[in-house]
């Protein structure tokens, strides 16, 4: 499946260099370096508990890695935090799903578009002109983003209600509204039948086609993994067993190993 | 439904109509005891203010806080000694600054819950509560070294016109009241009330977002006090009429918590209902007691009562509806509007079959 690419695939934007994490005395992450191309659909996989989720969490500033670096736009940052990675053009989505439930699906959205408002409370109190200006353009764009999700008909329903599925897909949209470089995917697949696996599938590559965002996920699924990323990482007790094309990976004797068990 | 003016849709403009036509004619009008206004209407609209200082950042910013009256207490102080002593602010500017004096001890108090959260918060928020207090107390100054403990609120001036009379005083409350109540709207329904509502549903993915949660909370905190600031100087100088530290002990601030739950966590209209209720239903209590049973229960017994009938209610509602009274209100409206289509679809119906 050879198609040419709006957006060609270019250098590192994100490079995780020696990161280690412990909680306590369990090691979580072990001197784990990798990148991200610029445009790229980038994959993380790897056996429950392989850390996987605690990279992500490390990028995105939620845990401080004990040791180790992340640079970003190439510029190292020294102390980490999500507020500081969302400013700098980094989203995500969460394992466990992070919406605010009571809040409807647009609003949830919404909120995504906080970066893009600059007006503060005192204007938004007495609504000045520019607060409505603002405002219209953030609720244009957030429509966009649901009617190119295609869930314009429950952008009302508080997300609470919403079935598991949408729910993931709303989260994505969130991401989506940051108008962001690079959004990280904690398992979008995770919970959803074939058919929504498909649905998502075809946003992300729809997102990282038409807009180029650069996408980092974490999958279980193999076979929708190997099907949608550049490249893949594989993570086993914390450390890299594997880096490369979904064809290279798929012939590491080191990947087969983690995940279809040695024989001893 | 498209907001047609500000952040408001059509049948908010009709029901602040609607509220506006009640309380600005019909009201002053029907109305002529003094005791309603004296002891119903203006300590309403004072509580009111502060229930929604409450709401926002409880209800809104999911930041459990118990410490309202002592944010009143503040604004009342600072109203009365900004009058005493700097007579040139006028009435309104002093409330302003009431409210801003107010506010930066909401900042101050506030700062611990960008650690401690939950019911921790709720402890440390109580040192607001004890410190304005005691510091009141302590420094004489805050009460022109007045020995009597109990100080009378200077008269409200506005413009240089007296506003003495409970009927002006009704409108004073009623005009701040009704100009906060708007801008509290605008907020909550803005980007403003979207972070606030994102902080308190998921604070991790609301800073992945971009919101900061040291700028929200704080903000959160100092529009809190503020509006109970303003409610307190009210609630002192219209009500009251005398400023004693005393009247701003933590019952009021555990009141002004139950006016917010009852009547619903999260919505405006809600800390009207929730006043209302916790203001008005001793009353009725009591009108009970004296005319059903003629005075045979014991008033001391009634209070009692009320306490009891109180708590149910809270435990109540906590389990069958969190969303306060406002939800409850709402859901009736729904009802009442279906049943009314129903209806109307079956005259349509029978008058059908009889021309059939």
């Amino acid at each position: 499946m050879e198609y040419e690419r709006k957006f060609k695939i270019g250098k590192p934007i994100l490079e995780v260099n020696n990161i280690s994490l412990s909680f306590g005395g369990v090691k979580a992450i072990t001197d784990t370096s990798f990148n991200v191309l610029e445009h790229e659909v980038r994959a993380i996989i790897g056996p429950n508990g392989a850390g996987k989720s605690s990279m992500l969490n490390c990028i995105n500033g939620i845990y401080k890695p004990q040791q180790g670096t992340v640079s970003f736009k190439g510029k190292q940052i020294p102390d980490i935090t999500p507020n500081i990675m969302a400013q700098m053009g980094l989203s995500r989505t969460f394992q466990n799903l992070a919406l605010f439930k009571r809040m409807s699906v647009l609003d949830n959205i919404l909120v995504g578009r906080k970066l893009h408002t600059k007006t503060n409370f005192l204007e938004v109190a007495l609504q000045l002109p520019k607060v409505k200006k603002e405002e219209k353009l953030n609720r244009d764009r957030s429509e966009e983003i649901i009617s190119f999700l295609e869930i314009e008909d429950i952008k009302d329903t508080p997300v609470g209600k919403l079935p598991y599925g949408l729910q993931k897909k709303v989260e994505l949209g969130r991401a989506l509204a940051t108008d962001s470089t690079i959004i990280l995917l904690d398992e979008p697949m995770a919970g959803m039948n074939v058919e929504e696996k498909r649905d998502m599938c075809r946003f992300i590559l729809k997102v990282n086609d038409e807009l180029g965002t650069t996408m980092v996920l974490i999958e279980h699924d193999m076979g929708v993994v190997m099907d949608i990323s550049d490249r893949v990482v594989v993570l086993d007790y914390g450390k890299v067993i594997g880096d490369g094309t979904p064809d290279e990976v798929r012939s590491n004797q080191k990947v087969i190993d983690a995940y279809l068990g040695v024989e001893h | 439904m498209k907001p047609v003016f500000m952040t408001y849709t059509k049948k908010d403009l009709i029901n602040l109509a609607v509220c506006m036509v009640l309380s600005v004619l019909v009201i002053p009008t029907f109305i002529t005891t003094e005791y309603w206004y004296t002891s119903i209407l203006i300590p309403w609209l004072c509580l009111a203010l502060a229930t929604i200082g409450q709401q926002v950042v409880m209800g809104y910013t999911g930041q459990l806080a118990l410490g309202a009256a002592g944010f009143m207490a503040a604004g009342a102080f600072a109203m009365f000694n900004l009058i005493l002593r700097v007579p040139d602010l006028g009435f309104v500017g002093s409330l302003i600054v009431s409210g801003l004096i107010a506010a930066a001890f909401g900042i101050l108090f506030g700062l611990p819950s960008l650690k401690v959260r939950g019911i921790y918060l709720m402890v440390a928020t109580l040192a607001s509560q004890f410190f304005i207090i005691w510091m009141i107390d302590k420094f004489g100054w805050f009460k022109n070294y007045d020995s009597s403990g109990i100080i009378t609120a200077q008269d409200i001036v506005i413009l240089g016109k007296p506003f003495t009379t409970p009927l002006a005083m009704y409108f004073v409350c009623l005009a701040v009241t009704t100009v906060l109540t708007l801008l509290a709207m605008n907020m909550a329904r803005g980007s403003t009330g979207r972070n606030w509502m994102a902080v308190r549903d998921m604070d991790i993915a609301a800073e992945s977002m971009g919101v900061s949660l040291l700028k929200t909370k704080v903000q959160a905190f100092a529009i809190s006090a503020f509006y109970c600031g303003v409610a307190g100087a009210l609630f002192a100088f219209c009500y009251l009429k005398s400023l004693e530290p005393v009247a701003f002990d933590i019952k009021l601030s555990f009141k002004i918590l139950f006016m917010c739950i009852l009547g619903g966590l999260g919505t405006i209209n809600g800390a009207f209902i929730g006043a209302a209720f916790i203001l008005l239903f001793p009353v009725l209590l009591n009108a009970v007691g004296n005319n059903v049973f003629h005075g045979a229960i014991d008033a001391t017994i009634i209070s009692s009562i009320e306490q009891v009938i109180f708590g149910g209610l809270m435990i109540i509602f906590m389990i069958y509806e969190p969303l306060g009274m406002a939800k409850l209100w709402e859901n009736i409206k729904q009802k009442m509007s279906l049943k009314f289509q129903s209806s109307n679809v079956k005259d349509l119906k029978s008058s059908l079959s009889k021309k059939s």
